[in-house]
């Protein structure tokens, strides 16, 4: 029975000992906030019906030669557009090595079920790679210097191939993950 | 205590640059690091302690399910079953926020009789209690306003009727009803104001938490005791780590009996009618509040008699809000010079009779009040007919086939049919008239006149020699297990 | 102090009664003898069981009930019956493809010429509904809304014990007589007629007296309901060869609801062990920190 709260005495025999409990203790306390933190951060992640709402079926039959359609995936724009055989032509003809993103016409395609290329169909990301405008094109009047697109909010020029050709962006516009259900139809999915 | 020297040494260059701009850690090191707190201070008192974890895990959860919620009579319910479904952890942070609603008011009703029982609302304590009592008037509202999101049969029924209390106020009651509404009755503006406010008030209850604080490191805590520290040297030890580590234990635990119903049970604490989506068209059969609200409840419909030009309903309401205002007024009312009923032997008896009457009001609160508790007599059958002259006329029986042999005999043109007349019995009315009246008589007419005529048991003269006193062979140095 | 537990245990027992309180005058559901598998902390889902129940549910509830808050998908996630680890990602299991391209469904989306029109349902839609809305939901069965189905579970006291012994708890046809009759003569004395389209069962809520000719002080448990017996043996051809009794169809299709109910049960219970564990041993280690701290202090 002492009167003061803790003695100095006890405290250097006790000394490892009660470092040791506490440590753990303390050690316990951080990890246990440290996982109630995780369910408070995953929260933010997509949910189950988000991420399963991720894919759209497209007819392309439906997509006028020289014209492109706007699909929304999970509240991302894409372009899938039917080009001319001039437009083919000119984004096959671009000298590839010059390009700020080099790539050809075909790695921006993806193979029909019986292996063979549609490169009238091409499937882009409607996101400029600059800043996430989203570029008009033959729809609005408007295709840049390139004949493919142009981002009017920094003036960013797309080819016919959605590769970036002048402007800020840095890289081309992305293929999406997406397969030929059948030769019309396609599966685009995030 | 109060006045106590501040200890705080700020000890690198950066502390004390921050001192003498923002002496933000001398604060915090001064009210909960070297705070001097009475050194027997049982687990009653670590109460507080949870009560501020519980707020914060509130918040939290409810910060992160708002998020996800939609206030949409069209959206609501099905915004939380998504929750519950395809949000990430969605499942726990929902059963997480409901059941803590719970386990808050556990806490805050374990806080308030410990607060009864040893006088802590008694001089200098006074702002610290009714900042106590705020506290838990916003709690109540914050319950109230947050119970109707999920949009479920009870979200809408129960608000229903809570809300058309209002309207037992005479002349402004209608429109007051109207007003808090946005409508004649429950819609979607409802909705949007009741979660608006159910996201604003606890921010508020933050705040008073805050003041409640500083309220209470102004003259210190109270004690098992009821004497106020004497010599902080023998009679306090600093807060930390003594009682962190001591509150820490108990919140811990706290949290085992809260983690029980969240995995296990976590709908046990609810009602099933809140799983079905809200419907103006068909109120449940049985409408009754939380748990946590029961004994208010209780209290709202064990007036039905009128008092004069007062009508049984809004007297009612008067009595249900008075049950909480009273609690205001405590301190005034109780004039017992001896703070802890430790010391007070004949209030210390009607104190657990007033613990068990609110218990049991939650218990009549959850009843229908005509069910019997006690039956006096069992029921009987009484057939009524008219008789040959025309004139109504009734028969009781208590065997079945009598009264059916009675009926049939009786020819087509006296129109006989049978009831049951329902034998008197001591209801869960009765009951909770009577608890209502000893929960009113405990504060306005025990606490004031017994404080006057009990002759206290003997208090210790300090905080330290009541440890010692109790302390079973003083002088091992030994801690004993606290209380 | 022995007399703050005592109120603490009082506390607990009245928060249980409160509750489980006013029950009415159904009989109270015990379910399947043995109880479910998923019950308990313990307690899984029987996958088996509740695949057979979604065949029960797609065989003869789904035809008058909707289960709006359910989708394909879930059929195929973690937890649920179909789940394969093969595709952790549902709307790829073929098995919920399939399912959901059984049904055709009214597309959310107008076509070209602004149309809706009828497709397959993919995965990530919402089972198909009976009904397109309420209003039409009563008019097919007789002014009666069949429930949604989707959390009916947890809408119920007794939830999977209910569903069990309402689906088996009609009297025998045999027992009630060309005008709705029925006979009681064990535990009531009396007769008990069902209007037209009403069909009587003990554990469904309700009122039996205005119907009851007998002593209205002892008239039998339960309410009428809109809904005929459905079950009868061999309703359905159990895919996986199960003999289709209706225990056995009652037992499926009631596991199978108490998922749909709550399909991250199993997670929560299996996450419950590991933060019971935790607090179980911080605690310990709380409690021996105390001890160290406070052990020159007496209190």
């Amino acid at each position: 029975m002492t009167d003061t709260p803790v003695t100095d005495a006890h405290d250097d025999i006790d000394e490892d000992r009660r470092n040791f409990i506490h440590i753990v203790t303390g050690m316990a306390a951080a990890g246990g906030v440290a996982v109630i933190a995780w369910p408070l951060i995953d929260q933010m992640n997509p949910a189950a019906d988000t991420k399963a709402a991720s894919s759209l079926d497209v007819d392309i039959s439906k997509v006028p030669e020289g014209g492109e359609i706007r699909v929304l995936i999970g509240g991302q724009p894409f372009f899938i557009r039917h080009r001319t055989q001039a437009e083919i032509a000119s984004a096959r003809n671009a000298n590839t090595q010059s390009l700020r993103d080099p790539q050809t016409d075909e790695e921006r395609l993806v193979p029909t079920p019986d292996g063979a290329y549609n490169p009238a169909i091409l499937v882009t990301s409607g996101v400029c790679t600059h800043l996430g405008c989203v570029p008009v094109g033959p729809a609005q009047g408007n295709v840049g210097d390139y004949g493919g697109w142009y981002c009017a909010c920094h003036g960013s020029h797309y080819d016919t191939s959605g590769r970036i050709r002048k402007g800020p962006a840095p890289s081309n516009l992305p293929v999406p993950d997406y397969r030929y259900v059948s030769d019309t139809v396609i599966n685009i999915s995030l | 205590m109060s006045g106590h020297e501040s200890t705080y040494e700020p000890k690198t260059g950066f502390e004390k640059w921050l001192d003498t701009r923002l002496p933000l850690p001398r604060l915090v090191h001064d009210s909960f690091v070297d705070f001097p707190t009475p050194k027997n201070l049982n687990y009653w008192y670590t109460f507080g302690g949870i009560l501020s974890i519980f707020l914060v895990i509130q918040i939290v959860t409810g910060i992160v399910l708002a998020m996800h919620y939609t206030a949409d009579v069209d959206h609501a319910f099905a915004s939380v079953e998504r929750i519950m479904r395809d949000v990430p952890y969605g499942w726990l942070l929902r059963y997480v926020h409901a059941n803590g609603a719970s386990f808050f008011f556990l806490a805050v009703y374990v806080h308030m009789f410990r607060g009864l029982y040893y006088g802590s609302y008694k001089a200098p304590r006074e702002v610290l209690w009714i900042l106590g009592c705020i506290i838990f008037l916003l709690m109540v509202a914050t319950a109230f306003l947050g119970y109707m999101l999920p949009w479920g049969q009870m979200s809408l029924h129960g608000a229903n009727v809570i809300v058309n209390l209002f309207g037992a106020i005479p002349l402004v009651g209608e429109g007051i009803k109207t007003w808090l509404l946005g409508g004649p009755s429950i819609g979607n503006a409802t909705l949007q104001r009741f979660f608006s406010l159910h996201y604003l008030l606890p921010f508020v209850i933050a705040g008073v938490v805050i003041l409640h604080v500083w309220a209470l490191h102004v003259p210190g805590n109270n004690n098992p005791t009821g004497v106020e520290v004497k010599d902080t040297r023998k009679d306090t030890v600093p807060f930390h780590p003594y009682y962190t580590v001591k509150d820490g234990f108990a919140i811990v635990v706290f949290l085992l009996i809260f983690a029980a119903f969240v995995f296990y049970m976590p709908n046990v604490l609810g009602h099933a009618d809140n799983y079905v989506e809200a419907d103006p068209l068909v109120t449940p059969a049985h409408i009754v509040p939380e748990w946590y609200l029961l004994p208010f409840y209780a209290i709202l419909r064990a007036i039905t008699f009128d008092i004069g030009p007062i009508d049984a309903k809004l007297l009612g309401v008067i009595a249900m809000f008075a049950a909480i205002a009273v609690l205001f007024v405590v301190p005034w009312l109780d004039t017992s010079r001896v703070k802890s009923m430790r010391y007070r032997p004949v209030a210390r008896q009607f104190f657990f009779g007033f613990v068990a009457a609110c218990l049991l009001l939650g218990w009549v609160g959850a009843s229908n009040p005509d069910d019997p508790i006690i039956p006096l007599g069992s029921d009987k059958l009484v057939v009524e007919y008219s008789d040959e002259n025309g004139l109504a006329a009734a028969r009781t029986f208590e065997v079945y086939d009598e009264a059916a042999a009675f009926r049939d005999g009786l020819g087509e043109e006296a129109g006989a049919s049978m009831a049951v007349q329902k034998a008197p019995a001591f209801t869960f009315l009765h009951l909770g008239q009577i608890l209502t009246l000893y929960y009113f008589a405990y504060f306005l007419v025990i606490l004031p006149l017994l404080g006057l005529r009990e002759r206290p048991d003997e208090e210790p003269d300090s905080i330290h020699k009541s440890v010692l006193a109790r302390e079973p062979s003083a002088g091992t140095p030994i801690a004993q297990p606290a209380e | 102090m022995t007399r703050s537990k005592l109120i603490l245990a009082a506390l607990a027992g009245l928060v249980i009664a409160g509750s489980a309180s006013a029950a009415g005058g159904a009989k109270h559901p015990h379910g399947p003898e043995g109880g479910f598998p998923f019950e308990g902390p313990f307690g899984r889902f029987e996958d088996e069981s509740v695949q057979r129940g979604y065949q029960v549910y797609r065989e003869v509830c789904a035809s008058c009930h909707s289960m709006k808050l359910m989708h394909y998908r879930n059929l195929g996630e973690p937890g649920g019956p179909f789940y394969d680890p093969e595709y952790p990602n549902a709307n790829d299991n073929p098995l919920v493809k399939a399912f959901a391209a059984q049904d055709e469904i009214l597309s959310s989306q107008p076509n070209d010429v602004g149309d809706y029109e009828y497709r397959p349902a993919r995965p990530s839609d919402p089972f198909k509904s009976p009904y397109p809305n309420d209003a039409a939901a009563r008019a097919a069965n007789g002014g009666a809304l069949p429930p949604d189905l989707s959390v009916i579970t947890k809408a119920r006291h007794g939830g999977a014990d209910y569903i069990y012994d309402l689906m088996l708890g009609y009297p025998d046809p045999g027992e009630i007589s060309d005008d709705g009759e029925i006979e009681f003569r064990e535990d009531y004395h009396g007769t008990l007629t069902q209007a037209p389209g009403q069909y009587y069962n003990p554990y469904m809520e309700g009122d039996t007296i205005p119907a009851w000719e007998g002593d209205p002080r002892h008239a039998p448990p339960g309410g009428f309901l809109a809904m005929a017996p459905q079950l009868m043996d061999g309703r359905v051809t159990y895919m996986d060869g199960t003999e289709a009794t209706k225990e056995q169809m009652a037992y499926d299709v009631a596991q199978f609801l108490a998922w749909a109910g709550e399909p991250k049960q199993t997670n929560r219970k299996s996450a419950g062990l590991a933060v019971m564990a935790y607090l179980l041993i911080f605690a310990g280690l709380l409690w021996f920190s105390y001890k160290r701290i406070w052990r020159n202090v007496s209190h």
